[in-house]
Protein backbone atom coordinates (compact mmCIF):
# COMPACT_ATOMS: atom_id res chain seq x y z
CA UNK A 1 0.00 0.00 0.00
CA UNK A 2 0.95 3.19 -1.37
CA UNK A 3 0.12 5.95 1.43
CA UNK A 4 0.73 9.91 1.51
CA UNK A 5 0.39 12.03 4.79
CA UNK A 6 0.06 15.05 4.67
CA UNK A 7 2.62 15.99 2.75
CA UNK A 8 4.12 19.70 2.07
CA UNK A 9 6.24 20.71 -0.90
CA UNK A 10 7.89 23.70 -2.56
CA UNK A 11 9.62 24.43 -5.61
CA UNK A 12 12.32 27.19 -3.50
CA UNK A 13 10.00 29.61 -2.00
CA UNK A 14 6.52 29.03 -3.86
CA UNK A 15 4.36 25.90 -1.50
CA UNK A 16 2.74 23.77 -4.23
CA UNK A 17 1.48 20.88 -2.57
CA UNK A 18 -0.19 21.97 0.83
CA UNK A 19 -0.96 19.04 3.39
CA UNK A 20 -1.99 16.55 0.59
CA UNK A 21 -2.49 13.10 1.79
CA UNK A 22 -3.68 10.07 -0.52
CA UNK A 23 -3.53 6.71 -0.03
CA UNK A 24 -3.72 3.81 -2.78
CA UNK A 25 -4.08 -0.51 -1.93
CA UNK A 26 -2.88 -2.88 -4.14
CA UNK A 27 -4.83 -4.00 -6.51
CA UNK A 28 -6.77 -0.44 -6.72
CA UNK A 29 -6.89 2.34 -9.43
CA UNK A 30 -6.92 5.60 -7.80
CA UNK A 31 -6.98 8.27 -9.85
CA UNK A 32 -5.58 12.15 -9.27
CA UNK A 33 -7.76 14.96 -10.73
CA UNK A 34 -7.31 18.88 -10.26
CA UNK A 35 -6.92 21.62 -12.80
CA UNK A 36 -3.58 22.25 -14.57
CA UNK A 37 -1.35 23.34 -12.00
CA UNK A 38 -2.94 21.95 -8.83
CA UNK A 39 0.00 20.01 -8.13
CA UNK A 40 -0.84 16.59 -9.76
CA UNK A 41 2.50 16.05 -11.30
CA UNK A 42 4.55 17.58 -8.00
CA UNK A 43 3.11 15.11 -6.33
CA UNK A 44 4.51 12.51 -8.40
CA UNK A 45 7.73 13.65 -8.04
CA UNK A 46 7.38 13.82 -4.15
CA UNK A 47 6.54 9.90 -4.19
CA UNK A 48 9.60 9.66 -6.48
CA UNK A 49 11.89 11.27 -4.36
CA UNK A 50 12.98 14.02 -7.29
CA UNK A 51 11.30 16.85 -4.79
CA UNK A 52 12.30 16.92 -1.19
CA UNK A 53 9.29 17.03 1.24
CA UNK A 54 9.52 20.31 3.67
CA UNK A 55 7.12 18.10 6.20
CA UNK A 56 4.78 14.77 5.88
CA UNK A 57 5.42 11.20 4.87
CA UNK A 58 5.71 8.93 2.38
CA UNK A 59 5.41 5.02 2.86
CA UNK A 60 5.34 2.33 0.92
CA UNK A 61 4.50 -1.25 2.48
CA UNK A 62 5.75 0.73 5.84
CA UNK A 63 9.13 1.67 4.87
CA UNK A 64 9.45 5.45 4.56
CA UNK A 65 10.64 6.38 1.27
CA UNK A 66 11.00 10.15 2.26
CA UNK A 67 14.07 9.24 4.32
CA UNK A 68 15.67 7.24 0.95
CA UNK A 69 18.45 8.54 -1.46
CA UNK A 70 16.62 9.49 -4.45
CA UNK A 71 17.63 6.91 -6.63
CA UNK A 72 16.52 3.94 -3.80
CA UNK A 73 12.97 5.35 -4.28
CA UNK A 74 11.98 3.06 -7.39
CA UNK A 75 14.40 0.04 -6.21
CA UNK A 76 11.50 -0.17 -3.68
CA UNK A 77 9.04 -1.61 -6.62
CA UNK A 78 7.47 2.11 -8.11
CA UNK A 79 7.10 2.19 -11.91
CA UNK A 80 6.67 5.99 -12.94
CA UNK A 81 5.39 6.54 -16.31
CA UNK A 82 6.18 10.66 -16.65
CA UNK A 83 3.98 13.59 -18.26
CA UNK A 84 5.55 13.80 -21.61
CA UNK A 85 7.16 10.19 -21.39
CA UNK A 86 10.89 11.48 -20.39
CA UNK A 87 12.38 9.07 -22.59
CA UNK A 88 16.17 9.10 -22.52
CA UNK A 89 16.12 10.44 -25.96
CA UNK A 90 19.53 9.52 -27.99
CA UNK A 91 19.35 5.93 -26.23
CA UNK A 92 17.54 3.18 -28.40
CA UNK A 93 14.89 1.22 -27.52
CA UNK A 94 16.31 -1.76 -26.38
CA UNK A 95 18.68 0.82 -24.18
CA UNK A 96 15.74 2.49 -22.40
CA UNK A 97 14.16 -1.04 -21.82
CA UNK A 98 17.39 -2.52 -20.42
CA UNK A 99 17.50 1.12 -17.98
CA UNK A 100 14.12 0.20 -16.32
CA UNK A 101 15.65 -3.52 -16.44
CA UNK A 102 18.35 -2.75 -14.23
CA UNK A 103 16.44 -0.51 -11.61
CA UNK A 104 15.71 -3.61 -9.56
CA UNK A 105 17.62 -6.25 -11.40
CA UNK A 106 14.63 -7.84 -12.55
CA UNK A 107 14.92 -11.49 -14.58
CA UNK A 108 15.66 -11.62 -18.03
CA UNK A 109 12.25 -13.33 -18.51
CA UNK A 110 10.41 -10.01 -17.83
CA UNK A 111 11.30 -8.45 -20.62
CA UNK A 112 10.01 -11.06 -22.91
CA UNK A 113 6.92 -11.00 -21.39
CA UNK A 114 6.57 -7.27 -21.73
CA UNK A 115 7.34 -6.99 -25.35
CA UNK A 116 4.75 -9.48 -25.66
CA UNK A 117 2.65 -6.71 -24.81
CA UNK A 118 3.84 -4.39 -26.93
CA UNK A 119 4.92 -6.31 -29.89
CA UNK A 120 5.43 -3.49 -32.18
CA UNK A 121 8.64 -2.71 -29.58
CA UNK A 122 10.09 -5.70 -30.21
CA UNK A 123 10.29 -4.83 -33.93
CA UNK A 124 12.42 -1.82 -32.86
CA UNK A 125 14.88 -2.42 -30.49
CA UNK A 126 17.66 -1.17 -31.89
CA UNK A 127 16.14 2.56 -33.03
CA UNK A 128 17.03 5.87 -31.30
CA UNK A 129 13.51 6.42 -28.84
CA UNK A 130 13.27 9.65 -30.63
CA UNK A 131 12.24 8.12 -34.15
CA UNK A 132 9.49 6.33 -32.29
CA UNK A 133 6.11 7.86 -33.31
CA UNK A 134 4.40 9.32 -30.42
CA UNK A 135 2.15 6.14 -29.38
CA UNK A 136 5.01 4.49 -30.32
CA UNK A 137 7.17 6.31 -27.21
CA UNK A 138 4.48 6.22 -24.58
CA UNK A 139 4.23 2.15 -25.13
CA UNK A 140 7.89 2.21 -24.26
CA UNK A 141 7.77 4.61 -21.42
CA UNK A 142 5.11 2.27 -19.90
CA UNK A 143 7.12 -0.72 -21.28
CA UNK A 144 10.29 0.72 -19.24
CA UNK A 145 8.28 1.01 -16.00
CA UNK A 146 6.55 -2.27 -16.24
CA UNK A 147 10.22 -4.12 -16.58
CA UNK A 148 10.83 -2.88 -13.23
CA UNK A 149 8.12 -5.39 -12.11
CA UNK A 150 6.61 -2.76 -10.33
CA UNK A 151 4.08 -2.96 -7.47
CA UNK A 152 3.25 0.28 -7.16
CA UNK A 153 2.46 2.08 -10.95
CA UNK A 154 2.66 5.99 -11.19
CA UNK A 155 0.84 7.19 -14.82
CA UNK A 156 1.10 10.76 -15.61
CA UNK A 157 -1.05 11.68 -18.13
CA UNK A 158 -0.60 8.67 -20.17
CA UNK A 159 -2.96 9.35 -23.21
CA UNK A 160 -1.79 13.03 -23.85
CA UNK A 161 -1.97 13.26 -27.50
CA UNK A 162 -2.30 9.59 -28.12
CA UNK A 163 -5.18 8.10 -30.78
CA UNK A 164 -8.04 6.39 -29.44
CA UNK A 165 -6.38 2.51 -30.28
CA UNK A 166 -3.35 3.67 -28.00
CA UNK A 167 -5.45 4.76 -25.50
CA UNK A 168 -7.11 1.57 -25.32
CA UNK A 169 -3.93 -0.50 -25.18
CA UNK A 170 -3.18 2.05 -21.94
CA UNK A 171 -6.31 1.05 -20.48
CA UNK A 172 -5.85 -2.63 -21.05
CA UNK A 173 -2.34 -2.28 -19.43
CA UNK A 174 -3.95 -0.45 -16.33
CA UNK A 175 -6.60 -3.11 -15.95
CA UNK A 176 -4.27 -6.09 -16.42
CA UNK A 177 -1.73 -4.38 -13.28
CA UNK A 178 -4.70 -4.69 -10.72
CA UNK A 179 -5.76 -7.79 -11.88
CA UNK A 180 -1.92 -8.55 -10.88
CA UNK A 181 -2.81 -6.54 -7.58
CA UNK A 182 -0.63 -3.75 -8.51
CA UNK A 183 -1.31 -0.26 -7.09
CA UNK A 184 -1.71 2.13 -9.69
CA UNK A 185 -1.81 6.15 -9.30
CA UNK A 186 -3.38 7.28 -12.17
CA UNK A 187 -3.36 11.58 -13.59
CA UNK A 188 -5.49 12.05 -16.75
CA UNK A 189 -7.74 14.57 -17.65
CA UNK A 190 -10.33 12.98 -19.96
CA UNK A 191 -13.29 11.98 -17.81
CA UNK A 192 -14.52 9.07 -19.82
CA UNK A 193 -10.91 7.16 -19.23
CA UNK A 194 -11.40 8.26 -15.30
CA UNK A 195 -14.82 6.77 -15.52
CA UNK A 196 -13.54 3.27 -17.27
CA UNK A 197 -10.92 2.26 -14.80
CA UNK A 198 -10.92 4.22 -11.47
CA UNK A 199 -11.97 2.76 -8.22
CA UNK A 200 -11.43 6.01 -6.37
CA UNK A 201 -11.05 9.75 -7.44
CA UNK A 202 -8.88 12.26 -5.86
CA UNK A 203 -9.30 15.99 -5.96
CA UNK A 204 -7.33 18.39 -5.60
CA UNK A 205 -7.33 22.18 -5.77
CA UNK A 206 -3.75 24.43 -5.01
CA UNK A 207 -2.13 21.32 -4.06
CA UNK A 208 -4.65 21.04 -1.21
CA UNK A 209 -7.15 17.66 -0.96
CA UNK A 210 -10.50 18.82 -1.87
CA UNK A 211 -12.69 15.68 -2.19
CA UNK A 212 -12.26 11.77 -2.38
CA UNK A 213 -15.14 10.01 -3.30
CA UNK A 214 -15.27 5.61 -4.65
CA UNK A 215 -16.20 4.25 -8.07
CA UNK A 216 -19.78 4.17 -6.49
CA UNK A 217 -20.02 7.65 -5.06
CA UNK A 218 -18.83 8.75 -8.87
CA UNK A 219 -21.81 6.82 -10.87
CA UNK A 220 -24.07 8.65 -8.69
CA UNK A 221 -22.80 11.88 -8.87
CA UNK A 222 -21.36 11.90 -12.38
CA UNK A 223 -21.32 15.68 -12.47
CA UNK A 224 -18.87 16.39 -9.49
CA UNK A 225 -16.08 15.97 -12.03
CA UNK A 226 -17.48 18.73 -14.01
CA UNK A 227 -17.57 20.42 -10.96
CA UNK A 228 -14.18 20.04 -10.11
CA UNK A 229 -12.32 20.24 -13.00
CA UNK A 230 -14.49 22.58 -14.93
CA UNK A 231 -14.71 21.21 -17.91
CA UNK B 1 65.43 19.24 -47.35
CA UNK B 2 62.36 19.23 -49.86
CA UNK B 3 59.25 20.40 -48.72
CA UNK B 4 57.53 16.98 -48.72
CA UNK B 5 59.34 15.41 -46.44
CA UNK B 6 59.87 18.54 -44.05
CA UNK B 7 55.40 18.85 -43.93
CA UNK B 8 55.94 15.11 -42.89
CA UNK B 9 58.22 16.46 -39.63
CA UNK B 10 55.63 19.17 -38.87
CA UNK B 11 52.60 16.85 -39.33
CA UNK B 12 54.40 14.36 -36.46
CA UNK B 13 55.18 16.88 -34.38
CA UNK B 14 51.64 18.43 -34.72
CA UNK B 15 50.28 15.11 -34.32
CA UNK B 16 52.14 14.88 -30.36
CA UNK B 17 50.02 18.44 -29.42
CA UNK B 18 46.78 16.81 -31.38
CA UNK B 19 47.30 13.52 -29.09
CA UNK B 20 47.88 15.02 -25.56
CA UNK B 21 45.16 18.30 -26.25
CA UNK B 22 42.84 15.19 -27.31
CA UNK B 23 43.05 13.23 -24.31
CA UNK B 24 42.94 16.54 -22.08
CA UNK B 25 39.70 18.49 -23.88
CA UNK B 26 38.12 15.23 -23.99
CA UNK B 27 38.12 15.15 -19.83
CA UNK B 28 36.80 18.36 -20.48
CA UNK B 29 34.30 17.58 -23.09
CA UNK B 30 32.80 14.30 -21.15
CA UNK B 31 32.35 16.37 -17.66
CA UNK B 32 30.21 19.12 -19.31
CA UNK B 33 28.62 16.52 -21.72
CA UNK B 34 27.26 14.61 -18.86
CA UNK B 35 27.48 17.15 -16.14
CA UNK B 36 26.78 20.16 -18.38
CA UNK B 37 29.18 22.51 -15.94
CA UNK B 38 32.87 23.69 -17.03
CA UNK B 39 35.66 22.31 -14.87
CA UNK B 40 38.21 25.77 -14.91
CA UNK B 41 40.32 23.94 -12.87
CA UNK B 42 41.20 21.15 -16.07
CA UNK B 43 44.50 22.86 -16.35
CA UNK B 44 45.76 22.19 -13.26
CA UNK B 45 44.49 18.96 -13.08
CA UNK B 46 46.83 18.61 -16.38
CA UNK B 47 49.92 20.15 -14.34
CA UNK B 48 49.26 18.12 -11.19
CA UNK B 49 49.09 15.25 -13.41
CA UNK B 50 52.76 16.11 -14.98
CA UNK B 51 53.61 17.17 -10.97
CA UNK B 52 53.41 13.68 -9.52
CA UNK B 53 54.71 11.92 -12.27
CA UNK B 54 57.88 13.66 -11.41
CA UNK B 55 57.82 13.14 -7.81
CA UNK B 56 56.57 9.19 -8.69
CA UNK B 57 59.40 9.36 -11.06
CA UNK B 58 62.13 10.61 -8.39
CA UNK B 59 61.23 8.01 -5.68
CA UNK B 60 60.42 5.46 -7.28
CA UNK B 61 63.69 2.63 -8.70
CA UNK B 62 64.44 0.33 -11.03
CA UNK B 63 64.86 2.48 -14.56
CA UNK B 64 63.14 5.03 -16.71
CA UNK B 65 60.90 2.48 -17.87
CA UNK B 66 59.39 1.47 -14.78
CA UNK B 67 59.53 4.37 -12.85
CA UNK B 68 57.32 5.83 -16.15
CA UNK B 69 54.90 3.26 -16.44
CA UNK B 70 54.35 3.88 -12.26
CA UNK B 71 53.57 7.44 -12.83
CA UNK B 72 51.53 6.41 -15.72
CA UNK B 73 49.61 4.30 -13.19
CA UNK B 74 49.46 6.21 -10.23
CA UNK B 75 49.31 10.44 -11.34
CA UNK B 76 46.01 9.64 -12.82
CA UNK B 77 44.64 7.99 -10.08
CA UNK B 78 45.32 10.31 -7.17
CA UNK B 79 44.52 12.85 -9.48
CA UNK B 80 41.12 11.03 -10.59
CA UNK B 81 40.46 10.57 -6.50
CA UNK B 82 41.15 14.38 -5.96
CA UNK B 83 38.54 15.24 -8.65
CA UNK B 84 36.18 12.72 -6.84
CA UNK B 85 36.90 14.45 -3.62
CA UNK B 86 35.85 17.95 -5.21
CA UNK B 87 33.22 16.56 -6.51
CA UNK B 88 31.48 15.32 -3.42
CA UNK B 89 32.34 18.01 -1.36
CA UNK B 90 32.09 20.59 -3.27
CA UNK B 91 30.07 20.39 -6.68
CA UNK B 92 27.59 18.11 -4.77
CA UNK B 93 26.86 20.58 -2.30
CA UNK B 94 26.21 23.87 -4.76
CA UNK B 95 23.97 20.93 -6.61
CA UNK B 96 25.83 21.21 -10.25
CA UNK B 97 24.87 24.32 -10.92
CA UNK B 98 27.00 26.40 -13.79
CA UNK B 99 27.66 29.57 -12.43
CA UNK B 100 28.65 28.60 -9.14
CA UNK B 101 30.48 25.66 -10.22
CA UNK B 102 32.89 27.95 -12.27
CA UNK B 103 33.34 30.27 -9.36
CA UNK B 104 34.16 27.32 -7.33
CA UNK B 105 36.80 25.99 -9.77
CA UNK B 106 38.12 29.17 -10.52
CA UNK B 107 38.85 28.85 -6.58
CA UNK B 108 40.20 25.30 -7.00
CA UNK B 109 42.58 26.14 -9.72
CA UNK B 110 44.31 28.77 -7.37
CA UNK B 111 44.43 26.49 -4.49
CA UNK B 112 45.97 23.32 -6.78
CA UNK B 113 48.48 26.36 -8.50
CA UNK B 114 49.43 27.80 -5.03
CA UNK B 115 50.06 24.16 -3.14
CA UNK B 116 52.36 23.22 -6.07
CA UNK B 117 54.58 26.27 -5.82
CA UNK B 118 54.84 25.87 -2.20
CA UNK B 119 55.61 22.41 -2.28
CA UNK B 120 57.26 21.56 -5.74
CA UNK B 121 58.51 24.69 -6.22
CA UNK B 122 58.98 27.06 -8.88
CA UNK B 123 61.20 25.26 -10.85
CA UNK B 124 60.81 23.10 -13.91
CA UNK B 125 61.97 19.48 -13.60
CA UNK B 126 62.42 17.04 -16.49
CA UNK B 127 61.63 13.54 -16.39
CA UNK B 128 63.80 10.98 -18.22
CA UNK B 129 61.93 9.58 -21.23
CA UNK B 130 61.38 5.48 -20.73
CA UNK B 131 62.50 5.12 -24.06
CA UNK B 132 63.75 7.91 -26.86
CA UNK B 133 65.25 5.90 -29.80
CA UNK B 134 65.91 8.55 -32.77
CA UNK B 135 64.04 7.01 -35.57
CA UNK B 136 64.67 8.51 -39.19
CA UNK B 137 61.60 8.19 -41.35
CA UNK B 138 62.16 7.01 -45.41
CA UNK B 139 61.00 9.28 -47.62
CA UNK B 140 60.09 8.18 -51.72
CA UNK B 141 62.00 9.92 -54.64
CA UNK B 142 61.94 10.12 -58.09
CA UNK B 143 65.17 9.07 -59.27
CA UNK B 144 66.88 7.28 -62.65
CA UNK B 145 62.92 6.57 -63.73
CA UNK B 146 61.75 4.18 -60.82
CA UNK B 147 60.57 5.21 -57.37
CA UNK B 148 63.48 5.29 -54.67
CA UNK B 149 64.01 5.11 -50.77
CA UNK B 150 66.07 7.63 -49.26
CA UNK B 151 66.41 8.91 -45.66
CA UNK B 152 66.50 12.49 -45.82
CA UNK B 153 68.73 14.24 -42.98
CA UNK B 154 66.85 15.53 -39.97
CA UNK B 155 63.66 13.93 -40.83
CA UNK B 156 63.17 11.44 -37.58
CA UNK B 157 61.14 11.49 -34.71
CA UNK B 158 61.41 9.76 -31.16
CA UNK B 159 60.34 6.59 -30.40
CA UNK B 160 58.36 8.16 -27.13
CA UNK B 161 56.54 10.44 -29.33
CA UNK B 162 54.98 7.74 -31.56
CA UNK B 163 54.21 5.87 -28.21
CA UNK B 164 52.34 9.54 -27.05
CA UNK B 165 50.39 9.14 -30.28
CA UNK B 166 49.30 5.14 -29.60
CA UNK B 167 48.64 5.66 -26.12
CA UNK B 168 46.51 8.91 -26.60
CA UNK B 169 44.59 6.73 -29.38
CA UNK B 170 44.02 3.53 -27.33
CA UNK B 171 42.97 5.46 -24.60
CA UNK B 172 40.73 7.52 -26.53
CA UNK B 173 39.32 4.40 -28.12
CA UNK B 174 38.70 3.42 -24.44
CA UNK B 175 36.67 5.78 -23.38
CA UNK B 176 34.61 5.46 -26.61
CA UNK B 177 33.96 1.80 -26.33
CA UNK B 178 33.60 2.73 -22.33
CA UNK B 179 30.41 4.92 -23.60
CA UNK B 180 29.16 3.06 -26.31
CA UNK B 181 29.30 -0.72 -25.12
CA UNK B 182 29.70 -0.96 -21.21
CA UNK B 183 26.61 -0.85 -18.85
CA UNK B 184 28.45 2.01 -16.80
CA UNK B 185 28.39 4.26 -19.67
CA UNK B 186 24.64 3.11 -20.46
CA UNK B 187 23.94 4.65 -17.06
CA UNK B 188 26.18 7.80 -18.06
CA UNK B 189 24.76 8.36 -21.07
CA UNK B 190 20.93 8.20 -18.74
CA UNK B 191 22.03 10.36 -16.44
CA UNK B 192 23.61 12.95 -19.28
CA UNK B 193 20.03 13.33 -20.91
CA UNK B 194 17.65 13.04 -17.82
CA UNK B 195 19.15 13.16 -14.81
CA UNK B 196 15.44 13.14 -12.79
CA UNK B 197 14.06 10.23 -14.68
CA UNK B 198 17.22 8.92 -14.18
CA UNK B 199 17.39 9.23 -10.77
CA UNK B 200 13.53 8.08 -10.84
CA UNK B 201 14.97 4.78 -12.47
CA UNK B 202 17.11 4.01 -9.80
CA UNK B 203 20.11 5.60 -11.41
CA UNK B 204 22.79 6.97 -8.02
CA UNK B 205 23.13 10.05 -10.33
CA UNK B 206 25.54 11.64 -7.79
CA UNK B 207 27.86 8.56 -8.29
CA UNK B 208 27.79 8.81 -11.51
CA UNK B 209 28.81 12.80 -11.35
CA UNK B 210 31.33 12.04 -9.13
CA UNK B 211 32.94 9.14 -11.29
CA UNK B 212 32.30 11.12 -14.58
CA UNK B 213 34.54 14.48 -12.84
CA UNK B 214 36.71 11.97 -11.83
CA UNK B 215 37.44 10.32 -14.96
CA UNK B 216 37.87 13.68 -16.73
CA UNK B 217 40.47 14.86 -14.31
CA UNK B 218 42.16 11.65 -14.80
CA UNK B 219 42.56 12.24 -18.08
CA UNK B 220 43.72 15.84 -17.85
CA UNK B 221 46.20 13.82 -15.54
CA UNK B 222 47.14 11.42 -18.13
CA UNK B 223 48.58 13.76 -20.57
CA UNK B 224 50.26 15.66 -18.28
CA UNK B 225 52.38 12.33 -17.54
CA UNK B 226 52.67 11.56 -21.36
CA UNK B 227 53.84 15.63 -22.02
CA UNK B 228 56.65 15.68 -19.13
CA UNK B 229 59.41 13.93 -20.90
CA UNK B 230 59.22 16.18 -23.59
CA UNK B 231 57.98 19.76 -21.76
CA UNK B 232 58.77 19.51 -18.17
CA UNK B 233 56.66 20.16 -15.39
CA UNK B 234 56.00 23.17 -13.77
CA UNK B 235 53.26 24.84 -11.85
CA UNK B 236 52.24 27.06 -14.23
CA UNK B 237 51.62 24.76 -16.96
CA UNK B 238 47.74 24.03 -16.90
CA UNK B 239 46.71 28.35 -18.00
CA UNK B 240 48.30 27.65 -21.50
CA UNK B 241 46.91 24.04 -21.43
CA UNK B 242 43.20 25.23 -20.44
CA UNK B 243 43.09 27.95 -22.81
CA UNK B 244 44.16 25.22 -26.06
CA UNK B 245 41.58 23.22 -24.34
CA UNK B 246 38.49 25.19 -24.49
CA UNK B 247 39.83 25.85 -27.80
CA UNK B 248 39.51 22.98 -29.05
CA UNK B 249 35.84 22.66 -27.62
CA UNK B 250 34.53 25.60 -28.34
CA UNK B 251 35.74 24.38 -32.32
CA UNK B 252 34.62 20.47 -31.97
CA UNK B 253 31.49 20.81 -29.90
CA UNK B 254 31.88 21.12 -25.93
CA UNK B 255 30.07 17.92 -25.04
CA UNK B 256 30.90 16.45 -28.29
CA UNK B 257 33.58 13.06 -27.84
CA UNK B 258 33.78 12.24 -31.39
CA UNK B 259 33.89 16.64 -32.58
CA UNK B 260 36.26 17.07 -29.65
CA UNK B 261 38.84 14.91 -31.44
CA UNK B 262 38.73 16.43 -34.52
CA UNK B 263 38.86 19.32 -33.38
CA UNK B 264 42.07 18.41 -31.57
CA UNK B 265 43.51 17.30 -34.66
CA UNK B 266 42.53 20.41 -36.69
CA UNK B 267 44.34 22.52 -33.64
CA UNK B 268 46.99 20.16 -32.98
CA UNK B 269 48.15 19.45 -36.81
CA UNK B 270 47.76 22.86 -37.74
CA UNK B 271 50.12 24.63 -34.92
CA UNK B 272 53.08 22.16 -35.95
CA UNK B 273 52.85 22.82 -39.48
CA UNK B 274 52.48 26.53 -39.01
CA UNK B 275 55.11 26.83 -36.74
CA UNK B 276 57.04 25.08 -38.71
CA UNK B 277 56.32 26.83 -42.04
CA UNK B 278 55.53 30.23 -40.83
CA UNK B 279 55.66 30.73 -37.15
CA UNK B 280 54.30 29.74 -33.60
CA UNK B 281 52.58 33.15 -32.95
CA UNK B 282 50.83 33.12 -36.48
CA UNK B 283 49.77 29.78 -35.40
CA UNK B 284 47.82 30.73 -32.19
CA UNK B 285 46.59 33.70 -33.92
CA UNK B 286 44.95 31.47 -36.33
CA UNK B 287 43.49 29.30 -33.68
CA UNK B 288 41.84 32.35 -32.29
CA UNK B 289 40.37 33.50 -35.18
CA UNK B 290 39.00 29.98 -35.77
CA UNK B 291 37.65 30.03 -32.54
CA UNK B 292 36.16 33.80 -32.84
CA UNK B 293 34.47 32.30 -36.81
CA UNK B 294 33.34 29.20 -34.80
CA UNK B 295 31.40 31.27 -32.28
CA UNK B 296 29.93 33.70 -34.52
CA UNK B 297 28.65 31.14 -37.47
CA UNK B 298 28.52 28.09 -34.90
CA UNK B 299 28.01 28.62 -31.47
CA UNK B 300 27.41 24.92 -31.07
CA UNK B 301 30.46 24.25 -32.28
CA UNK B 302 31.64 21.63 -35.52
CA UNK B 303 29.97 18.50 -34.28
CA UNK B 304 27.82 19.48 -30.95
CA UNK B 305 24.05 18.79 -30.95
CA UNK B 306 21.38 21.12 -30.21
CA UNK B 307 20.90 22.97 -26.77
CA UNK B 308 19.37 21.15 -23.95
N1 LIG C 1 10.08 23.43 -11.72
C1 LIG C 1 9.16 24.25 -11.16
N2 LIG C 1 9.55 25.36 -10.51
C2 LIG C 1 8.63 26.19 -9.94
N3 LIG C 1 7.32 25.98 -9.98
C3 LIG C 1 6.85 24.89 -10.61
C4 LIG C 1 7.76 23.97 -11.24
N4 LIG C 1 7.03 22.97 -11.80
C5 LIG C 1 5.73 23.28 -11.52
N5 LIG C 1 5.63 24.41 -10.81
C6 LIG C 1 4.39 25.02 -10.33
O1 LIG C 1 3.76 24.10 -9.47
C7 LIG C 1 2.37 24.11 -9.67
C8 LIG C 1 1.88 22.69 -9.92
O2 LIG C 1 2.42 22.20 -11.12
P1 LIG C 1 2.18 20.72 -11.59
O3 LIG C 1 2.41 19.80 -10.48
O4 LIG C 1 2.98 20.50 -12.83
O5 LIG C 1 0.63 20.77 -11.96
P2 LIG C 1 -0.28 19.70 -12.71
O6 LIG C 1 0.55 18.50 -13.02
O7 LIG C 1 -1.38 19.42 -11.75
O8 LIG C 1 -0.79 20.37 -13.94
C9 LIG C 1 2.09 25.06 -10.82
O9 LIG C 1 1.64 26.28 -10.28
C10 LIG C 1 3.43 25.23 -11.48
O10 LIG C 1 3.54 26.54 -11.99
MG1 LIG D 1 1.07 17.68 -14.84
Amino acid sequence: MLSVESINVAYGPSQVLRELSLRVNSGEVVCLLGRNGAGKTTAMKAIMGILPLSSGKITLDGVDLGKLPGHEVARQGIGYIPQGRRLFSELTVAQNLEIGMLTRKSPPLVLDRILDIFPRLRERMDQPAQTLSGGEQQMLATARALCLEPKVLLLDEPTEGLQPSMIEAIREVIVQMRRQGVAVLLVEQRIEAVMAVADRVVFIENGRNLETLDAEGLKKDPNVLRRHLGV
Amino acid sequence: MDFGPYLMLATLEGAVLAAVLALMASGLSLVFGVMRVVNVAHGELYMLGAVFAWWVTSFVGGGPAVAFVAALIIAPLIVGALAVLADITILKRLEYDPERTIVATIGLLYIMQQVTLMTYGADARPVVPPFNTRLAIPWLEWADGGLQVFWPWGLSITSYKLFVIVAAVVVLLGIRLMMTRSRIGLLMRASQLDSETAQAFGIPVERIYALVFGIGAALAALAGVLIVPIQQAHYLMGGDALLLSFIVVIIGGLGSLGGTIVAALLIGLSDGIISVFFSPTLAKIIATILVALVLVFRPQGLFGGRAR
